[in-house]
C-alpha cells in the first residue's frame, strides 16, 4: 500500500531511487545534493537494495563511471549540483550522443562566483544543449514520482536518452514535506528491468563511442535531435500510465487558474508553489491572473506552451539564471522564440529573480504581477530586468 | 639482439591466433602502440571489455561505421578511461551478482596514452586505483601527444624535441624529466604494477596475463615506439624498444605486492647514445646534454636496483611485536 | 547483419553511432599505403614466427606448410618483419 510520510525531500529522492532496482550508482558529494548521496549510500550499506555504490573522486568521474556501467546494461543513477554539474559538462553531451539512459538528480544551486551554495538555476542552464531530457520538480511528491518515471522514460527503447531531474537546492532538497510513497509492487510493475539495445559484453562485442567523420557527423547529430524531440510522445505515454496506476497527473506545462487569465506568469521549479499563493491573493482582489509552470525544459514543449498562453494579454516569464550579454534570461529567450510565429501572442516581460538563494516570498510575486500589469497597460515594451536588485 | 627472448618465440602456436584488434586499423606504418594493443588483446583473451581514452588508438580503430575491435569496446573522452573502466567493472559486477549476465569472469581493462594517463587522466586513474576496482589499466606511453601533432607531455623524455618543446638556439627541447607513473601506482598500494614493451612480446604478454588474474587494480606502463613522433624509421620500431631496455632508459620490471623484480635482465647497460642516435627528436642534442641524460639513467637505474634488492613483498612484512630496525 | 548503404542517413545511422559488427574494420584495406612489400625466401625461413608476432597490422599468417605470408590488402610496408627476421628470410621489395 502507498504510504504518506513526512520526509526531507533529498532523503525522499534517494528513497525513490531505492525503489527502482538500480544496479549501480556513483555519486560525489556537493551541497545541497549531499543528503541524496548520503542516504543512497545508506540504503546500499543497509542491504536494502543490491547495487554497487561507487564513491568517486569527482563529478567528472561520477558521470563517466555511471556511463561505463550503463553501457554494460546496468540501471544507473547519479546526482550533483552547481559546480559539480559544470564539472560534468564535458561528458554530458557524450552520454546523450551515446544514447545511454543515465538518470541524474540535480539539486539546483547557483554557480560561482562569488561562490554561493544556495538555490537558483544557473547550474542547469549552461547544460541546455547537452541533449539530455531535462525535467523540473515543484515539490517533494514530484521529486519522488519523477525520479521513478525518469528510469522508465530514459530506458524506453525509442528514447534511450539520459535524464536530468532538477529539484531546487535547499528550497526542496532540505525541506520536510508530506510525501506519498507508491507501493513497491506497483513500482516494480510500472518499471520492469532494463532491456538495453546493446551492452558491453563479450558474448556480443559492440563498439560504443566511435569516431564520426565529417561525412556522418551531421547525420548523427540530427538523429539525436530527432530522438530528443520524439521523446516527448513517450514521456506523455508514460505519464498517462503513471496516472492510471498512481492517480497523479503530470504534464509538460502545468497551469494554475490560467484558462481565463489575462495575465500569466511562467515559473520553473519550486517557486511555482509560492507564485500560486500570489495568484490566489490577486484573484481575490479581482485581478485576472494565472500561472504557467514549465515541467519539461528539454525537449521544450512548444505546442503545450502555445496552448497555455494563447488567450493571455501579458506573459511574465521568470528566470532564475542570467544569460550574460543576451536578450534576457534563458527561459524567456526560449519562450519568446517559441511564440514568435504566432499571430496572436501576448506581450512578454522577463524578471530575473531569486538568484543565489535570494528569497522571493508571496508579496514579491504580487508586486511583480502588479508592476507588470501597470507597465503593460501603458503599452510599454521592455526586455528583461532584475527584480528586487538594489540600485 | 636478445636471442633468448627470440627463442621463446619459436612457436607462434603458443600464442592465441585470434586477432582481437584486427587489420584495417589506420595506425601509422610501424606503430608500436598498435602492435602493443594487438599483443595485449591476445594475452587478455575474449572475456574482456576495453575502455579507451581518446587518443591515437581510439581514433585509428573506430572510424564509424567500422571498428577494429573484436572485443566489447567503449570510448567517452580523453581523461576518463579509468573512470569509464571502473564503471564498466562496477556494472558487470552488479549484473553478474544479480544474475542478469552469465556467471563468468569478464575483465575490465582501461587503456590510454601518456597524455590521457600521466597528465589529464591522472586524477581519474588515481581514483580508480585507490577505490580498488578489479580493473587493469594499461598506459601506452609514446612519450608525447602524438595524435594532436607531437606536443610534449609529462611522459616526454628530457631533451626530446616536440612541437611544444622545440629545440632552438635557446633551448635543447624538453627540460623536465619523465614523470614516473609506475612509482605513483606502487604508492597507491596497487598489487601488481609493471613496465612493458612490445619489443619483448612474451614478457609483455605474461605481465598482462598476470595482471588479468589480479582480483583488484593493476597497472602496466607500456613504452610504445612512435616512428612518426620520434622521427625514427618505421622498421626500427622493435629495435628502438629493445634499445630503450638495453640502455636502461626504460627498464622492464614488475612490482608484485611491493616486491620489485627486473624481468628482462641487462648484464651491462649500453650507452644511451645508442638509443638516442636513431631518433630525430634527439638529433640536436649536444654531448653535455647527452651526458646529463646518461647520468640520470644510471641514477634511476640504481634507484630501481636498490628497490629490487632492498624491498620485501608486503605479505612478508608481518608485524611481530617489533618494527624493523 | 544486413549491410547498409553508405553514407548512412540520419534515419539509418545506428543509435549512438554504435558499431554492432565487431572487427569490421577489415573491410578497410590499408594495403594501398605501402611503398614496399615484404617477400619471403622460404629456403631461409626457420618458421620461428617472429614476423607474425611483431606485425602491427596482424596481417601475417602461417600457411599449411608452416611458412609465413603477409596479407597485402593490409600490409602498410613498415618493414618491421624484414628488419626483425634474424635468419634474413624477408626482404622489402619496392611496389611496382
Amino acid at each position: 500500500m502507498a504510504k504518506r510520510v513526512g520526509m526531507e525531500v533529498g532523503i525522499a529522492a534517494a528513497e525513490a531511487v531505492g525503489m527502482c532496482n538500480i544496479d549501480m550508482a556513483a555519486v560525489y558529494p556537493i551541497t545541497p545534493q549531499s543528503h541524496i548521496a548520503e542516504h543512497l549510500s545508506e540504503i546500499v550499506a543497509d542491504g536494502r537494495i543490491d547495487a554497487e555504490f561507487v564513491t568517486v573522486e569527482s563529478e567528472h568521474t561520477s558521470i563517466s563511471c555511471v556511463s561505463g556501467a550503463s553501457a554494460t546494461g546496468a540501471r544507473v543513477y547519479t546526482a550533483t549540483s552547481s559546480q559539480g554539474l559544470l564539472y560534468m559538462h564535458e561528458i554530458l553531451p557524450i552520454v546523450s550522443a551515446m544514447r545511454l539512459p543515465v538518470v541524474m538528480g540535480n539539486a539546483n544551486r547557483a554557480i560561482s562566483g562569488p561562490i554561493n551554495i544556495w538555490n537558483d538555476h544557473s547550474d542547469i542552464m549552461p547544460q541546455r544543449d547537452a541533449g539530455w531530457i531535462v525535467l523540473f520538480a515543484d515539490n517533494g511528491q514530484e521529486v519522488v514520482d519523477l525520479t521513478i518515471q525518469s528510469f522508465k522514460i530514459a530506458e524506453h527503447k525509442e528514447v534511450m536518452l539520459p535524464i536530468c531531474l532538477n529539484m531546487d537546492g535547499f528550497q526542496l532538497t532540505h525541506t520536510v514535506e508530506l510525501i506519498e510513497f507508491p507501493d513497491q509492487k506497483k513500482v516494480d510493475k510500472f518499471l520492469p528491468p532494463r532491456k538495453p539495445l546493446a551492452t558491453l559484453h563479450p558474448d556480443n562485442p559492440v563498439s560504443m563511442g566511435t569516431l564520426g567523420m565529417p561525412e556522418i557527423y551531421a547525420e548523427a547529430r540530427k538523429s539525436q535531435d530527432v530522438a530528443l524531440i520524439n521523446s516527448k510522445q513517450y514521456i506523455l505515454q508514460i505519464w498517462d500510465e503513471w496516472e492510471k496506476m498512481f492517480g497523479r497527473r503530470y504534464k509538460p506545462v502545468e497551469t494554475y487558474r490560467a484558462d481565463d487569465a489575462e495575465i500569466l506568469m511562467l515559473t520553473m521549479g519550486s517557486m511555482g508553489e509560492t507564485a500560486e499563493l500570489a495568484v490566489d491573493q490577486l484573484r481575490e482582489k479581482g485581478m485576472s491572473v494565472g500561472l504557467v509552470k514549465l515541467r519539461l525544459w528539454r525537449p521544450f514543449p512548444f505546442e503545450e506552451l502555445k496552448a497555455a498562453v494563447k488567450n493571455a494579454k501579458l506573459l511574465i516569464v521568470t528566470d532564475r539564471a542570467v544569460s550574460f550579454g543576451g536578450s534576457g534570461g534563458p527561459v524567456y529567450i526560449e519562450v519568446k522564440a517559441g511564440l514568435y510565429h504566432e499571430k496572436e501572442r501576448p506581450l512578454i516581460y522577463n524578471y530575473i529573480i531569486g538568484l543565489g538563494g535570494r528569497d522571493v516570498p508571496v508579496p514579491c510575486f504580487v508586486e511583480m504581477f502588479e508592476a507588470a500589469a501597470q507597465s503593460a497597460e501603458k503599452g510599454i515594451v521592455k526586455d528583461y530586468e532584475y527584480y528586487g536588485v538594489r540600485g | 639482439m636478445n636471442i633468448i627472448e627470440n627463442f621463446e618465440l619459436y612457436a607462434p602456436r603458443l600464442i592465441d591466433k585470434e586477432e582481437y584488434f584486427c587489420s584495417g586499423h589506420r595506425a601509422c606504418q610501424g606503430c608500436g602502440e598498435a602492435l602493443a594493443i594487438r599483443l595485449m588483446c591476445k594475452a587478455l583473451g575474449p572475456d574482456t571489455v576495453v575502455a579507451n581514452g581518446t587518443g591515437c588508438m581510439e581514433v585509428i580503430s573506430s572510424f564509424y561505421p567500422t571498428t577494429a575491435w573484436n572485443l566489447p569496446w567503449i570510448h567517452l573522452a580523453f581523461e576518463n578511461a579509468a573512470a569509464v573502466g571502473s564503471g564498466v567493472e562496477a556494472g558487470l559486477k552488479a549484473l553478474r551478482r544479480k544474475g542478469k549476465i552469465p556467471d563468468r569472469d569478464v575483465k575490465a581493462v582501461a587503456i590510454a596514452g601518456d597524455g590521457g594517463t600521466m597528465d589529464i587522466g591522472m586524477q581519474s586513474l588515481s581514483g580508480a586505483m585507490e577505490r580498488g576496482h578489479d580493473l587493469l589499466y594499461v598506459c601506452f606511453d609514446n612519450e608525447a601527444y602524438m595524435n594532436t601533432g607531437i606536443q610534449r607531455s609529462s611522459g616526454t623524455p628530457f631533451g626530446a624535441a616536440t612541437t611544444t618543446s622545440p629545440a632552438g638556439r635557446a633551448s635543447f627541447g624538453q627540460k623536465t624529466w619523465k614523470k614516473n607513473v609506475p612509482e605513483i601506482m606502487v604508492a597507491h598500494n596497487v598489487p601488481y604494477v609493471a613496465t612493458a614493451s612490445p619489443s619483448y612480446p612474451l614478457d609483455f604478454m605474461n605481465k598482462v596475463k598476470k595482471a588479468r588474474k589480479v582480483k583488484g587494480p593493476s597497472y602496466i606502463h607500456c613504452l610504445s615506439v612512435c616512428p612518426t613522433g620520434w622521427r625514427s624509421a618505421s622498421n626500427l620500431t622493435i629495435k628502438m624498444g629493445r634499445l630503450a631496455v638495453e640502455t636502461g632508459v626504460f627498464p622492464l620490471y614488475e612490482v608484485e605486492d611491493g616486491k620489485y623484480r627486473i624481468t628482462v635482465e641487462v648484464d651491462e647497460l649500453r650507452p644511451v647514445e645508442d638509443y638516442l642516435k636513431h631518433q630525430g627528436r634527439f638529433r640536436h642534442l649536444t654531448p653535455d646534454v647527452i651526458e646529463m641524460i646518461q647520468e640520470r639513467v644510471y641514477q634511476e637505474y640504481n634507484k630501481l636496483l636498490d628497490k629490487v634488492n632492498g624491498l620485501h613483498a608486503w605479505s612478508d612484512l608481518k608485524f611481530e611485536g617489533e618494527l624493523f630496525e | 547483419m544486413k549491410k547498409k548503404k553508405w553514407p548512412e542517413t540520419w534515419r539509418t545511422i545506428n543509435p549512438g553511432c554504435m558499431v554492432f559488427d565487431a572487427g569490421n574494420a577489415r573491410t578497410y584495406h590499408t594495403g594501398s599505403w605501402k611503398a614496399e612489400r615484404p617477400e619471403w625466401d622460404d629456403s631461409k625461413c626457420i618458421k620461428c614466427g617472429i614476423c607474425y608476432i611483431f606485425c602491427p597490422e596482424g596481417c601475417i599468417t602461417q600457411d599449411e606448410n608452416g611458412f609465413f605470408r603477409a596479407d597485402l590488402n593490409y600490409c602498410k610496408g613498415c618493414g618491421i618483419c624484414a628488419h626483425e627476421c634474424w635468419p634474413g628470410a624477408i626482404t622489402m621489395v619496392e611496389e611496382g
